[in-house]
This record gives structure tokens, C-alpha cells and sequence, in this order.
């Protein structure tokens, strides 16, 4: 696990304790050409262990199927776009994009989504203090008006998508925003910094919720990672 | 199924390919009364009926499962009716079929916020239509024909078809539509709930890969759903009445008449 995290692109920090049978094995390596290749990271919580709000088997889907199957994909476009770029295939190279920023959108987002969920017992859903709760209050007035746009946002997303709740990093203020498919948030600013993402792909919630997504909505919240929000938000703001 | 009506409901002209679904917008469009407090006022509103797939819901089985349908067509399909007509209740837009709703609403590109909704109803009927029990197989005669002249083979088609619903990014649709301009059978991917018919052309059969259309049967194995789409589901019968229909508006070539 040690060689896998040491050369994977973002090293990913997991916690120590109860840890599910990591999808990660499947990744290969490719050190022997100098390409860094993606690979899938652990969840710091067991599957099961954000239950009700979200089902174990969607939790097991989502990770071991959809994200591994991000990051096999991106790894592959990286593979062609390293041969192309070589080639001087410049039709190719652009080819290749939309299937780089699609998966390797894909495996960014789920990265950051393992990481903003958290057990109830473990702190889930506890809600921020200090710099990000007054920052909350500041810009949104509360924290359920916070909620309660995210939740709006996220229901009238048309499609698939992702609702972020965005530090953007000249200004320092916060803002809710969406991205369609798996467009990470900076394409929607390059001075975004994500804090909180919440899938809204229908994988996400289908199994369970059907096609009541404000249900889900409602209840994503009660494991929501808000240390690892205000964690970044103040490394952001520092 | 689809029969045609009388057209004296239609205010305006009714194109055969959209004869089929005259019993869904005509049939379906109804007035609605208002009877105000203080006056006697009458609001006239366009409503659009949700239809009823031709098949019952459990008659996929086992590719598209009961459940799948109650869900789909039940709560979703008839999610995006119920909207449109609340829309419809606040709008100038009165006295369209199903398909120029769809295109006046398109607005060249500048949806309209009911498009959305219309588009969704209509696809879901095209899509429920384009699967029957005991589908799938091949196609024959004139539409065999044409798959063959535009795709060389029927597996060429069906290979493209599959991977076309494999690399849709998102949400979306796949569609084999008759292109009007080239005169020619093409498969289209579009996302979320963009259909062919705002660029003119005619679509001849539809697969859903919107998550929620394979998810509860088949989880993440898009590839089984699609396959078993393309073997037991897509409804050739349906394919040939709408090429039949496009026909009329689509040159498609001089017919093979046998010369004594």
C-alpha cells in the first residue's frame, strides 16, 4: 500500500482503523516509463458505516465500480495522450479531452467526496465553527439558509452533476456552485477552491432514495465532514 | 397503441410522422375552466396528458424489470408531465403538438424553461415506444434495407450503436434518426434531454442511458442494459412505422421496382 500511495498522483491520507478491502489493488504502476498514473484511494470508513443516510451498497458501488472506473479510464487517456503528444499527433491529443477531463474530472471530484463524508459517530454532520461558521454566517446568513440553497441547487440541476459549496480564493468569500457531468469546480473559476462537493449523478442516491433526490439531499447532510472543510478553508485563508 | 384521429382538433398542420402521436397532444389537449370569485372568467390553458407505455409495466421482464418501469414511467416521466402543465398554466404557449412545443420552446438554442419538460415528456413516449416484448432480433425489409446501405452491415450498426451508448459522457440520449438533409440513417448521442427533432431530423428509435433508466436492474453493467436493449427490447415494428412515415418527407431513393 505504501509503494502504491508513494507513487499514485495525490497521496491520499487515510485514517487508521477500520478500512474496507481497497479496489486499489487493481491499479498498476507504470514508475518504468516516468508516468505517474491515478490511483483509486481508500475510504477512511467502512461502507456500511454512513448508513441510513447513505446505504452501504451504494457506498460500495460508487467507490469499488464508478470511481474505479474513473480512474481506470483516465489512466488509459493518459496512456494515449503520452503516446500522441510523442507521435506529434496533435488531432489525437485533442481528441483525447474530453475523455481526460471527463474521467480524470470523474476521479478528482470522487476523491474530494470520500473525503467530505464521515460516519455520524465520528463527527459526521457535526456543523462547523470558528472561521468557516462565521464565514458561513457572513455570506449566507446561516447555515440552514446554506443548506437550504445547496439543497435547491443540487434538486434543479438538470441531468448529472456536482453542487459545491466554493472558497474562492481572491475574494475569500463563499459561494454555492454546480458543475454539469464531472466538470471539476474550477471550471466554473480558476480561483475556486472546493470545500464541500455533493454528488448528484443518480448513482449517488438511486438505489436507495429513487428519484427523490431532495431526499437526499435532506439526509446527505447528517454525514457531512465539515472539519475537513474548515480545514481547508483555513489553509486557504491563512 | 397510437390510431389516428379526426383532424379537426389540430390548429395546425399535423405532418404524418407526428400522425401517430396525434392521440397524445390532440386527444390529451384539454380546457380547463376557472370560474374566478368575483367574475365568471374562462382561462384557457394547454395541458398535456401523460400517456401510457403500449405494453404493461411488467412486460419487459426480465431486461427491464417492473419496478424499473413504476419508477421510470410512474414517478419520473409522469414527474416531468406534471411540471410541464404546471408550467403551461403560466404561459403564452397554447395550441402546439407535442413536437413544435418541443421546437418553439427549443428556441434555436436558448431553451425556454419549459423545454426541458417537453422534451422530456416526448422522448419518454418516443422511448417507450421503441421498445416492445419480445423485441430485439433484426429488423427487415425497407428499414434492414436502409440500416444496411448507410452502415454496410446490421452488426456494423449494432456495434455502433453500442459504443455510441457506451461513450455518452453524463446523462443523454442515443438515437438511430433519418437525417433529412443527408437523406440518410445516422446515431446520434445528446445529453440530458436534447432531441433531434429542434435540428429537423426524424428519430426512428431511442435508448435512455439516463442513469435512472438501468440502475435499479443492472447497477453499473451499462453494457449488459445496452446489449439487452439491442437483443430483446428495441421494437423493429415501431422503426418501421416511423420510417414508413418519414418516407413521406425524406427522399430516400428511387424503390426497387422488378423490371419485366
Amino acid at each position: 500500500m505504501a509503494l502504491r500511495t508513494l507513487f499514485s498522483k495525490k497521496a491520499f491520507t487515510t485514517a487508521s482503523g477500520f478500512r474496507p478491502i481497497a479496489a486499489g489493488d487493481r491499479c498498476f504502476l507504470r514508475q518504468a516509463r516516468g508516468l505517474t498514473v491515478a490511483a483509486l484511494p481508500d475510504l477512511a470508513y467502512d461502507y456500511g458505516a454512513l448508513e441510513p443516510a447513505i446505504s452501504g451498497e451504494i457506498m460500495r458501488l460508487h467507490h469499488q465500480k464508478h470511481h474505479q472506473a474513473y480512474v481506470t479510464n483516465y489512466n488509459n487517456a493518459l496512456e494515449q495522450l503520452e503516446t500522441a503528444v510523442a507521435k506529434g499527433d496533435a488531432s489525437a491529443v485533442v481528441r483525447l479531452q474530453s475523455a481526460i477531463k471527463f474521467n480524470g474530472g470523474g476521479h478528482i471530484n470522487h476523491s474530494i467526496f470520500w473525503k467530505n463524508l464521515k460516519p455520524v459517530n465520528e463527527g459526521g454532520g457535526e456543523p462547523p465553527h470558528s472561521t468557516l461558521g462565521w464565514a458561513i454566517d457572513t455570506d449566507f446568513c446561516s447555515l440552514e439558509a446554506l443548506v437550504q440553497k445547496m439543497n435547491a441547487e443540487g434538486a434543479a440541476l438538470q441531468g448529472s452533476g456536482w453542487v459545491w459549496l466554493a472558497l474562492d480564493k481572491g475574494s475569500k468569500k463563499l459561494c454555492v456552485e454546480t458543475t454539469a457531468n464531472q466538470d471539476p469546480l474550477v471550471t466554473k473559476g480558476a480561483n475556486l477552491v472546493p470545500l464541500l462537493g455533493i454528488d448528484v449523478w443518480e448513482h449517488a442516491y438511486y438505489l436507495q432514495y429513487k428519484n427523490v433526490r431532495p431526499d437526499y439531499l435532506k439526509n446527505i447532510w447528517k454525514v457531512i465532514n465539515w472539519k475537513y472543510a474548515s480545514e481547508v478553508f483555513d489553509e486557504e485563508t491563512a | 397503441m397510437a390510431m389516428a384521429l379526426p383532424l379537426a382538433y389540430a390548429s395546425s398542420v399535423v405532418h404524418p410522422f407526428e400522425a401517430g402521436r396525434l392521440s397524445f397532444s390532440t386527444k390529451a389537449t384539454k380546457h380547463k375552466k376557472q370560474i374566478y370569485q368575483f367574475r365568471n372568467v374562462t382561462k384557457v390553458l394547454a395541458y398535456y396528458g401523460l400517456t401510457n407505455p403500449p405494453y404493461k409495466l411488467d412486460a419487459l421482464e426480465p431486461y427491464m424489470s417492473r419496478r424499473t418501469l413504476e419508477l421510470h414511467w410512474g414517478n419520473i416521466h409522469r414527474g416531468y408531465s406534471d411540471s410541464l402543465n404546471k408550467q403551461l398554466a403560466n404561459s403564452p404557449l397554447y395550441g402546439c403538438t407535442m413536437e413544435e412545443l418541443i421546437k418553439t420552446t427549443f428556441n434555436n438554442g436558448n431553451p425556454l424553461p419549459e423545454y426541458n419538460n417537453a422534451a422530456e415528456v416526448w422522448n419518454h413516449d418516443f422511448f417507450w415506444e421503441s421498445m416492445q416484448p419480445n423485441g430485439g432480433r433484426l429488423p427487415w425489409g425497407g428499414v434492414l434495407d436502409q440500416i444496411e446501405k448507410d452502415f454496410g452491415s446490421f452488426s456494423n450498426f449494432r456495434d455502433e450503436f453500442v459504443h455510441s451508448a457506451m461513450m455518452l459522457f453524463g446523462s443523454g440520449w442515443v438515437w438511430l434518426v433519418l437525417k433529412t438533409n443527408e437523406r440518410r440513417l445516422l446515431i446520434v448521442r445528446t445529453s440530458n434531454a436534447l432531441c433531434p427533432l429542434v435540428w429537423g431530423d426524424i428519430p426512428i428509435i431511442s435508448l435512455d442511458m439516463w442513469e435512472h433508466a438501468y440502475y435499479l436492474d443492472y447497477k453499473d453493467d451499462v453494457s449488459k442494459y445496452v446489449n439487452n436493449f439491442m437483443d430483446h427490447l428495441i421494437s423493429w415494428h415501431s422503426a418501421t412505422t416511423r420510417m414508413v412515415r418519414a418516407e413521406a418527407f425524406v427522399n430516400l431513393g428511387e424503390p426497387k421496382i422488378p423490371v419485366a
